[in-house]
């Protein structure tokens, strides 16, 4: 790392950005400035805006607001392709070959060297590969260092990397990490957008925070400063929220000699390792984690859509298989996932869809007893409170209705256990506190929630216990009273809980695995 | 299914129309269907008495009960183009088997292939994800070859059409055909299957949002498999109305009906798409193709001339038949 001690004038310098989708704001002010050989860490917790901005910054859409200056110059980037003449260039975390076409004729398609390529997929540690061969028939790992390879080949002045060592193994990260600091010392820039400490402590040298679609603060990369990372990115909400007693009434059950579920080392390709926690009756066990930690891969498997490819699920002390939903559901466990749009029958109505797991089963195929499916779900609908006057079709509600529907379905089907995938995303603070409130009723009747949620406030409000995943490993099984949001924030970043330690401890690969027992 | 009566501020004549339309679906269709009559009644007065209507009625129940098979298969998303072909060949086995056999054999016979080909249909469409344009197509092509094959075997043996089914297809009872008969309970029992049973509301469901009906525990392919079972059994039992309604039994028999069935459906106001239908709007569909064939028999244009109306009629009238209903 060479740090230049003469001022110099930033290659990319962003400022003001506002981006607006109707009338909500993904971006208010932010901005983002990147000295030449320098690499620039990019960071917030989810829905700060980070992608909104990198978006902007290559051109895939443009800004309600703000300034671009690159090397001075002010330029207006209305496509990629104006983004890559101005020497900014993205790699994805998706793979960007387009897969029915050979290496070779990727790189014609795009205008990409051929002779610098092949350097650098060999610096990258990749000694054979063949140009011939089809992008499909390639491993997604290698994938990603040929995506990082096209984009060096070009020679691009300030090089965008998004999660770029996700789904990496360790060879090849460590490759890729070494090739990336080598940029910043000759000269040129890079922008890295990661969620792991370990990495950008090791690789950066400054870090700008965005917090709710602003820049809250640029700090220089030293020993210790991920506390500070992590407070800019709570901003004032930084102190110890209150923790609630909750009544008598909505208190968790006394816990019972066996868990509901109990899951053992379960592992989901690459996504999910080694993960074990326990569901017991009486209680809302939250989930916490940033994007794309293997949380989707873990309520697949519990709801039995995906198998997972190693470890065991108990349900009530049994080993269970579960090859489709189905089977989950018969034993009591239902998911209700983050997308509407994924659980719903849009053109149908209301009563139909809470009915419908009703039928699923084939002795259910014959006359359905209308009196009894409308009692069922009348009085699903009441407890809920769902505003049924446009019940005709689910499409017609508002989005919280909806949410309520895809709950609905399952209380009216007496579920024991519900899986709930960030159920408040994007509907109303009245509807949130209805969903908070069966929640806690659905606990206090004994039944078992599992509760994702992208919204760290919401954990103190609903859950008895917090478990905390990244990178697809357990960090910790926290206790509702000690996981106020900074200690949730820290432990979704992979830190551990009372490691108040400087960086040197965290680099240890192991320490973000080693969570604890409940 | 009950509307409320909600009294709102005074709203435009036109879109008070349009809301009623769009709310009874079934109304447009029924006006439209009267339309035609009355331009046929005016085109050749006294062509509508009850002995025409009779005929119509007579000759519409086969292609309603095959645009019922198109009905409930595009109401998951997809379409058995193999009706033609199961019709065909139930219709040609039970008047060739007819000859040797007893008519409750000749009737088991009829129906196999119905049954096989509705199984093949259902497992590779709902097992192996085949198309279900292809699949049926593929087999339809399959059943055609196999009935080539077996014509040979039975050449010497000759045909007949079999006393009840030509009383079934062709009979009229103090001014109702005969066909009622089966017709009316079946239409009942396909639209009480729709609308009031849980595999219905799966049909439904699964061409709504097929994600959806898994994580509720539905388990596709038997939903689809009974559905193309279903449907070939349908097409078997048309096969055995139309050929005593014909009474010449052919290779090609009931090819004809294929595409104006799905005509019918899509008419009567079935998505394409799934979903969204029901089979009542499908059967005032098949009267009305049926009625606009009669109109433009008797206009005596010359054949390609009548075909090219025809296609723009049944163009024109799903087009306006989606703008009225789908009120957005």
């Amino acid at each position: 790392m060479t740090t230049n001690p003469l001022p110099q004038s930033p290659l990319l310098d962003a400022s003001g950005v506002a981006k607006n989708y109707g009338a909500v704001a993904a971006l208010r002010n932010a901005s983002l400035s990147v000295l030449p050989g320098e690499v620039h860490a990019l960071m917030g917790a989810n829905g700060a805006g980070k992608s909104t901005l990198v978006k902007i910054l290559t051109g895939a859409i443009s800004a309600n607001a703000g300034r671009i200056l690159i090397r001075g110059e002010a330029r207006d980037i209305r496509s990629p392709a104006a983004a890559r003449r101005a020497g900014l260039l993205p790699v994805y975390q998706e793979p960007s070959l387009i897969p029915d076409l050979d290496v070779l004729s990727n790189l014609r398609l795009t205008g990409t060297p051929v002779e610098p390529f092949r350097a650098w997929v060999r610096e990258l540690g990749i000694a054979d590969l063949d140009l011939r061969d089809t992008a499909r028939d390639i491993p997604l790992a290698v994938l990603r260092v040929l995506d990082l390879a096209r984009a060096l080949a070009v020679e691009p002045d300030v090089l965008l990397l998004d999660e770029m060592t996700a789904a990496l193994p360790a060879n090849l990260a460590e490759k890729v990490l070494e090739v990336v600091r080598r940029q910043g010392d000759s000269g040129r820039a890079v922008i890295f957008i990661s969620h792991r400490f370990v990495e950008i402590s090791a690789l950066c040298d400054r870090a700008t925070v965005l917090r709710d679609g602003e820049t809250v603060g640029v700090v220089d990369i030293v020993p210790g400063v991920e506390e500070k990372i992590v407070e800019l990115m709570l901003g004032t909400r930084i102190v110890k929220t209150h923790v609630a007693a909750r009544g008598a009434a909505e208190k968790a059950a006394p816990a019972p000699a066996r868990p509901r579920i109990a899951v053992h080392n379960l592992r989901v390709g690459t996504k999910l390792n080694d993960v074990s926690f326990d569901l017991r009756d009486g209680e809302v066990a939250g989930v916490v984690a940033l994007e794309g930690q293997g949380q989707d891969e873990l309520f697949a498997a519990l709801a039995g859509s995906i198998r997972p490819s190693g470890g065991t699920i108990e349900v009530d002390g049994s080993p269970v298989k579960f090859s489709h939903p189905i089977d989950a559901i018969r034993a009591g466990i239902a998911y209700v996932p983050g997308d509407r749009s994924e659980a719903l029958a849009m053109q149908r109505s209301v009563r139909e869809n809470i009915a419908l797991p009703f039928s699923a089963a084939l002795r259910n195929w014959g006359p359905i007893p209308m009196r009894r499916e409308r009692a069922k779900v009348l009085s699903a609908i009441e407890r809920l409170q769902i505003d049924t006057r446009a019940q005709g079709e689910v499409q017609r509600l508002s989005g919280g209705n909806q949410q309520k529907v895809t709950i609905a379905r399952w209380i009216a089907a007496d579920a024991r256990t519900i899986l709930c995938f960030d159920p408040t995303r994007g509907i109303d603070v009245g509807t949130k506190q209805e969903i908070y409130k069966l929640l806690r009723e659905l606990a206090g009747h004994g039944k078992s929630v599992l509760f994702y949620t992208s919204e760290l406030e919401e954990v103190q409000r609903v859950c008895d216990r917090v478990i905390v995943i990244f990178g697809g490993r357990l960090v910790d099984i926290f206790p509702v009273e000690e996981a106020d949001e900074p200690a949730l924030m820290r432990a979704a970043y992979g830190l551990p809980r009372g490691a108040k330690a400087d960086i040197g401890i965290l680099a240890d690969p192991q320490s973000p695995s080693s969570g604890t027992a409940p | 299914m009950s509307t409320s009566a909600i009294t709102s501020p005074p709203v435009p004549f036109g879109r008070r129309i349009k809301r009623f339309m769009a709310d009874r679906p079934l109304v447009p269709l029924i006006i439209l269907l009267v339309i035609l009559v009355v331009i046929l009644q005016i085109l050749r007065p006294g062509i509508v008495n009850e002995r025409w209507i009779a005929n119509t009625i007579k000759f519409a129940i086969p292609l309603a009960i095959l645009a019922g098979c198109q009905t409930m298969t595009m109401l998951t998303g997809g379409i058995d183009l193999s009706v033609g072909t199961v019709a065909t060949m139930s219709a040609f086995i039970m008047a060739t088997q007819i000859v040797n056999q007893d008519p409750s054999v000749a009737f088991l016979l009829a129906m196999m292939p119905a049954v096989l080909i509705g199984l093949v249909n259902g497992i590779g469409v709902g097992v192996f994800r085949v198309h279900p344009l292809i699949m049926t197509l593929g087999t339809s092509l399959i059943g055609t070859g196999c009935l080539q094959v077996y014509q040979r075997t039975v050449i010497a043996s000759g045909a007949k059409i079999p006393d009840f089914l030509a009383w079934l297809g062709t009979g009229v009872t103090w001014g109702f055909p005969n066909a009622l008969l089966l017709f009316i309970p079946l239409a009942a029992l396909i639209v009480f299957t729709l609308a009031r049973t849980g595999f219905g509301r799966l049909l439904y469901a699964v061409g709504d949002n097929e994600r959806a009906t898994r994580l509720s525990g539905v388990q596709y392919w038997q939903v689809i498999t009974a559905l193309y079972v279903t449907s070939s059994l349908l097409a078997g039992i048309t096969g055995l109305l139309y050929i005593g309604l014909i009474k010449a039994p052919s290779l090609s028999l009931a090819e004809p009906l294929v595409l104006p069935s799905v005509a019918a459906a899509v008419i009567g106001g079935t998505s394409i798409f799934g979903g969204r239908g029901g089979y009542t709007g499908t059967i005032v569909g098949a009267l009305i193709l049926t009625v606009l064939t009669t109109l433009l028999t008797i206009l005596q244009m010359p054949e390609g001339a009548r075909r090219i109306l025809f296609g723009l009629i049944v163009l024109f009238v799903t087009a306006a038949y989606l703008r009225i209903v789908e009120e957005r």
